[in-house]
């Protein structure tokens, strides 16, 4: 294990860390063009398509995936399934960084990004879909630092402050379920507003209830896929508790996204038989459409339950990537793709390198932070000092 | 599925009926693929 972590200590000079360098460079040349010159310097967003990537990406995909934070920590804490109790940490973390970055990228794509604050204190807008996705993101951000601060309290040493935090564990695990259950269907009933110019296969009034089930999917992946990468770079930080449990987490965690995939198959059909949006799917966007439900919601569904009844660790891996890329499909195609589907393509948005390349920033500065925490917090294996007090 | 409805009740009674013979047979699917997901040679 001394080995392994000198030769991490002498990979400064790693291709990962030049990539990173570079990105970080890119992204600081593009923050200095999107603050001195505006939106308009760097993104192809007009008043037909004010939502770009940043929105999809950052925002929408970004509070999805970090949905394993909650899943996880319920799974633990409020059902009692201790046996999963190792996972809960990273995926805290995750969840962490995740929604930290999405405030980060948030004040990126809102034009005057100093006027955040202002639902809180100037004007609630309390009928507002998207003052309750802010409050509830504000809110839940704070949570879920609250609930990482244990591994950095013992990081730093500080045994009473952390004791007082670990007591307040199941409260915080109820404030994040009740939370991410508002926000992330929120985030749905954002589209509402917008009937006329989402296609109708993806608009429904059930779309709320779709990107709650699709944030309990993609948490569910993500600590499978999450798992998977901190084995292959991270496994001499793991204890034996950890890596003793993986298996069982990958297992379990398969095997409920599995069924959660296939309850939101059925009811994705339910909602076309019930808007009658049946010949839709004989077009183009039908196609689309069927691409992304049989191909990213069945398709995963199924190789799932494979690999539960076969034990195959490997397929399941694999099938979390499959469903992750699913759901960042999704969240793609209801606020791009099939968003404003009647225009002509000429006035269709595609976004512009730079809009890209701060996207990929974002993701870089959450590795680096991920890197940087894992290898320093007890994420990965429990404090000599604080074993079986969790 | 290519249907002429020239009232409400008729758009409804089509859409209706077969949305729920889809939930029947959601019903029916869902407790056969835990059936499947749970089963298999080697168990817990």
């Amino acid at each position: 294990m001394a080995q392994v972590t000198t030769a991490e200590r002498k990979s400064i000079f790693s291709l990962f860390n030049l990539i990173a360098l570079i990105v970080l460079g890119v992204g600081v040349y593009i923050t200095y063009l999107r603050f001195t010159g505006g939106l308009a310097a760097v993104t192809n967003l007009s008043d037909y398509n004010p939502w770009g990537i940043w929105i999809s990406f950052d925002l929408l995909c970004g509070v999805a995936l970090a949905a394993g934070g909650y899943v996880t920590s319920s799974a633990v804490y409020l059902f009692g399934m201790k046996k999963y109790h190792s996972a809960v940490r990273p995926a805290i973390l995750t969840g962490f960084l995740g929604y930290a970055l999405v405030f980060l990228a948030i004040n990126y794509d809102v034009g005057r990004p100093w006027r955040l604050p202002y639902p809180l204190v100037v004007q609630q807008g309390t009928t507002s879909v998207l003052f309750e996705v802010g409050l509830c993101v504000a809110t839940y951000l704070t949570v879920l630092f609250i609930e990482f601060s244990p591994a950095a309290m013992e990081w730093l040493g500080l045994k009473r402050a952390r004791s007082l935090v670990v007591k307040l564990t199941i409260l915080l695990t109820i404030f994040g379920v009740v939370l991410s259950t508002m926000h992330q269907s929120s985030l749905g009933a954002l589209f509402l507003i917008a009937p006329s110019k989402l296609h109708p296969l993806w608009y429904s009034p059930y779309i709320p209830i779709y990107f709650f089930v699709t944030s309990i999917i993609a948490g569910l992946s993500m600590v499978i896929f999450e798992s998977t990468l901190s084995h292959r770079f991270f496994a001499y930080k793991m204890d034996g508790t950890h890596l003793q449990e993986a298996n069982g987490v990958t297992l379990g965690f398969g095997k409920a996204a599995s069924y959660v995939l296939a309850g939101y198959f059925a009811i994705k059909v339910l909602g076309i038989s019930a808007e009658n949006q049946w010949h839709y799917l004989s077009t183009g966007y039908g196609t689309w459409y069927l691409v992304e439900l049989l191909g990213f919601v069945a398709l995963p569904s199924i190789l799932y339950a494979i690999g539960v009844r076969t034990k195959s660790l490997n397929l399941i891996k694999f099938t979390s990537v499959l469903a992750v890329l699913g759901v960042i499909l999704n969240r793609f195609n209801v606020c791009l793709v099939a968003f404003n589907w009647h225009l002509p393509s000429s006035e269709r948005y595609f976004p512009h390198w730079m809009e890209i390349g701060l996207s990929v920033f974002i993701v870089m500065i959450g590795l680096l932070l991920y890197r940087f925490i894992v290898t320093r917090m007890p994420i990965l294996y429990e404090h000599p000092d604080y074993k079986d007090t969790h | 599925m290519d249907h002429v409805f020239y009232t409400l009740q008729d758009f409804m009674t089509y859409t209706e009926s077969v949305t729920y013979l889809l939930v029947i047979a959601t019903l029916v699917g869902m407790t056969l693929f835990w059936l499947f997901l749970t089963g298999g040679k080697h168990k817990d």
